[in-house]
């Protein structure tokens, strides 16, 4: 049956192609100078002030807006869980449909709204008071990105709440078991594997964008996401932008790795 | 009161998650280019899009790639899945962590190493560079829906299927494939969509005069929006409405027949 | 024995499939003429009628700053046939020897050129061999005389102004920002002293809280719309504000400002330079100049805009400087890879703090 194995050399040559060679190239510019000589440089360039600074306030921010997603989607996909099935279909219908919407269309309507000739503060000033500052700060930022990411929180969240067996959460109320035990000693901790993968699936792109913080934060705060990106777009400088980004990758197999250690089934898995 | 409380609470989050998108369609029907002030009714933003032709390119670009890419990586990824379900444990799971490395990789390193390999292989960026960029990205959606059909198959009807003479492929095609359907075609869909919301790969990888609804949207936000860009996402929107809420009804209703 | 052939022309097809989709990969039509320019910076129903009146097929890109067009160029990551960038940019390009010298003989409307505007070029290109003017311009300040006095605002400090703090623009173009610290310090915009560029670097810095968006072209719109009350723009739009809004008032500085030439040169490498000459010529015919005129509003170095043009545009001392005007004004000069890095590095210091 050897050659039934060879339908799978059009997807083999494709990772070989759009995978593992763009990576070897990434680690090969990323560990050379610009006249190809052999460095160090481009990784160590982290530690320098500026990306330094662009790293932890990337991490900061991608860290508050995971959390918020959490604090946020957990509950939902509670009330989700418990209000009936009749509704179930419609209701995640609901929540999954702006994520359809194109990702460029949902930042761009948050840059039209905060604006400070926008629409909350056409209402703020048309009520008497003193326009607020919402866009170009680090808020409006991780406003974007919870907006953006919220949904890919929601999913494997309720995905896993769904797949709980109503038989365990009413074996534990008939043992006499309050609402909030049931919900921190058994939705909570059945509902890792979901949590874990919501919080890769938020915490990554949250880490390593640059087009919300492009579109929202004014050109006044810069992520890693950005100095990557203009090393590629202006500096150009693809060896430093190749180094950095080798260190963004730390990061990202850091969180791969905490996802599957919390997630061995492939749970949480939203699709 | 609990059930208040609960409703309230998936109030505030429709509203968070609504509003935003609300607005732009309310402002597309807006007669000046305000963005705060509504200066009465009118469709002018919806002519002046439809007849703009960077946005009408720029959204023939999305649907040709996202159908393309869609296409390519759904029938690369089932062969694939036909060849990695008779392979070794070993091998499967060499595979599977090398499928999952594009989606779960940054989208910034995806296109700046693609857009690299690119341009070391001396590839011209252009229409094509983004198609392949988008299989790249896609195929792994394809794989992860298809794999765990292909797990559920009951062999035995294949098997059966050989035993009474029918050849490999009439019986793949008879008997195998109606079982994999659902899988394949979430597969396509998750792929189309993924490819259709790229900005940041395809922002790398397009070449010259290549724009798709999300690069012309970036663009067009450092010159200046305008509100053509509202009566686009006001159609997308109602399109992606229409779609989804078509597909839900089917499903519901085949699933009601079950 | 027949299913392996089967199988194996299934695996030849789709191989033979992939390998069709790489080529179509290569594509680059090399009959249609590819041009490089900045976003909003010709009256876009021009490109219709080039292909109308000479049947080439234009494939147009924009692109935000000198700095994103660079790369492109220099490591081909698209194949252009004409580009448009600033001195600056150009002197640099030319320098690494990346430019065609043109072949004026396919530029017969180049006759038109107003001289004393291509001083500019002159000073990197004799005779302007590698380089075509598209516009010319200056940079100044434009401010909402409903919340600022008018003729109030006469230096580049008052962009430091904390009165005005949550309500500044400031352009978010590695040299056009930092020559706005530098002529507010008394410097020179093309310094490479260190400490003349610390300076500017840390008042850039002081200036980052006060600041409400770094913008380049969506400026216009942010004072226009009331969002900003004071901020830096191109002596081409204000025109175009006023007529949005008509409290807006432009000027510029007394320290003196940045003055630019943009121009139209055609990469050594470009594929289609014949059409590449046909663009370029168009662009100086007297229709097509007069319409990016009335588009754009930058002085169109172009003796025919001149007649042409209304005379409250052609007398207007912003569009058509007065030789007296332009004294204390400068233009950016490329400072060699050296002077090159070190803005970067300042720049970077002044984006990431």
């Amino acid at each position: 049956m050897t050659f039934r194995k060879l339908l799978a050399a059009p997807f083999i040559f494709w990772i070989i192609a759009g995978t593992v060679i763009p990576l070897g190239v990434i680690g090969f510019y990323g560990f050379t100078t610009r006249d190809r000589n052999f460095t160090f440089e481009n990784i160590t360039a982290i530690f320098t002030a500026e990306h330094a600074q662009a790293l932890l306030l990337a991490l900061l921010l991608a860290a508050i807006s995971t959390l918020i997603c959490f604090v946020l989607a957990f509950p939902l996909s509670l009330i989700l869980r418990s209000s009936g099935l009749g509704q179930k279909g419609f209701m995640v219908f609901i929540f999954i449909l702006p994520m359809w919407m194109n990702f460029l269309l949902r930042t761009m309507a948050w840059q039209v709204i905060l604006e400070k000739g926008g629409l909350i503060n056409a209402i703020i000033t048309s009520m008497g008071f003193e326009p607020l500052e919402l866009i170009n700060t680090s808020g409006a930022i991780v406003l974007g990105m919870v907006y953006d990411f919220l949904p890919f929180m929601v999913l494997p969240i309720y995905n896993t709440l769904m797949k709980i067996d109503d038989n365990i959460i009413e074996a534990a109320y008939d043992l006499g078991a309050t609402h909030k035990r049931v919900i921190w000693n058994i939705l909570l901790p059945l509902s890792i594997p979901g949590i874990a993968s919501g919080v890769t699936m938020v915490f990554v792109p949250a880490l390593t964008t640059f087009v919300i913080s492009n579109m929202l934060g004014g050109g006044k705060i810069n992520l890693i996401g950005n100095i990557i990106e203009q090393e590629f777009t202006t500096s150009a400088n693809w060896n430093l932008g190749s180094g950095l980004s080798l260190i963004m990758m730390i990061f990202i197999v850091g969180s791969m790795m905490l996802l599957s250690k919390l997630d061995k089934e492939g749970e949480g898995n939203f699709i | 009161m609990k059930k208040l409380i609960k409703g309230f609470y998936l109030f505030l989050i429709i509203l968070f998650l609504y509003l935003p998108i609300f607005t732009l369609m309310v402002f597309s029907f807006n007669g000046s280019k305000s963005m705060s002030v509504w200066t009465g009714f009118s469709t002018m933003w919806y002519k002046e899009m439809a007849t703009d032709p960077m946005i009408v390119e720029a959204i023939w670009n999305t649907f040709t790639i996202a159908v393309a890419a869609g296409v390519i990586a759904t029938v690369v990824g089932t062969l694939a899945c036909i060849g990695i379900s008779v392979m070794s444990k070993r091998s499967e799971s060499l595979i599977m962590g090398f499928n999952n490395i594009p989606l779960l990789n940054a989208d910034i390193v995806t296109g700046i190493a693609l857009m690299m390999s690119f341009l070391v292989f001396g590839i011209t960026l252009s229409w094509g560079t983004v198609l392949l960029s988008h299989v790249t990205f896609c195929l792994p959606y394809v794989i992860l829906s298809v794999m765990p059909k292909f797990k559920q198959l009951t062999i035995t009807n294949y098997e059966a299927a050989l035993d009474l003479g029918a050849t490999p492929l009439y019986a793949f095609w008879k008997v195998v494939l109606p079982e994999l359907r659902p899988g394949i075609i979430s597969g396509f869909l998750l792929a189309f969509t993924m490819s259709v919301d790229d900005f940041v790969v395809t922002h790398f990888t397009r070449g010259a005069g290549i724009n798709t609804i999300s690069t012309l949207i970036y663009s067009q936000a450092k010159v200046g929006i305008r509100p053509t860009l509202f009566a686009l996402s006001t159609v997308i929107f109602v399109m992606v409405l229409v779609v989804l809420g078509v597909s839900n009804f089917i499903s519901q209703r085949s699933e009601d027949e079950e | 024995m027949r299913k392996k052939k089967v199988l194996l022309a299934g695996v030849a097809l789709a191989m033979a499939f992939l390998s069709m989709v790489m080529l179509s990969g290569c594509g680059h039509d090399k009959n249609a003429l590819y041009i490089y320019n900045f976003g909003d910076y010709i009256d876009p129903d021009l490109i219709e009628e080039f292909t109308k009146e000479t049947g080439i097929k234009v494939v147009y890109s924009t692109f935000d700053t000198n700095e994103e067009l660079y790369p492109v160029i220099r490591n081909r990551t698209a194949s252009y046939d004409v580009i448009c960038a600033s001195d600056y940019m150009l002197e640099k390009m030319l320098e690494e020897k990346m430019l065609t010298e043109m072949d004026y003989d396919q530029i017969p409307n180049s006759e038109f050129l107003m001289p004393e505007f291509s001083a500019n070029i002159e000073k990197f290109d004799k005779g302007a061999k590698h380089v075509v003017p598209h516009t010319w311009g200056t940079m100044g300040i434009m401010y909402n005389t409903e919340k600022i006095p008018e003729g109030s605002v006469k230096s580049w400090n008052d962009l430091w102004n904390e009165k005005y703090s949550g309500s500044i623009v400031m352009p978010d173009s590695m040299r056009d920002t930092m020559a706005v610290a530098l002529k507010a310090k008394g410097y020179s915009l093309n310094t490479t002293k260190k400490k003349e560029l610390a300076a500017a670097t840390k008042y850039l810095i002081k200036q980052k809280p006060m600041v409400y968006k770094y913008a380049n072209d969506a400026a216009r719109d942010l004072l226009v719309g009331n969002s900003a009350d004071i901020g830096v723009i191109w002596s081409g739009e204000y025109i175009y504000c006023q007529e949005l809004n008509p409290s807006l008032r432009f000027v510029i500085p007394e320290e003196g400002s940045e003055q630019f030439i943009d121009g139209w040169a055609i990469p050594k490498e470009a594929e289609n330079k014949k059409a590449a000459y046909k663009w370029i010529n168009f662009m100086l015919s007297k229709k097509a100049a007069l319409k990016n005129f009335d588009y754009l509003y930058y002085t169109i170095p172009n003796k025919q805009v001149k007649i042409g043009i209304d005379e409250k545009f052609s007398n207007d001392r912003v569009i058509f400087p007065l030789a007296d005007d332009l004294k204390s004004n400068e233009a950016l000069r490329y400072l060699g890879p050296d002077g090159d890095k070190l803005y970067t590095d300042y720049w970077k210091e002044f984006k990431s703090e």
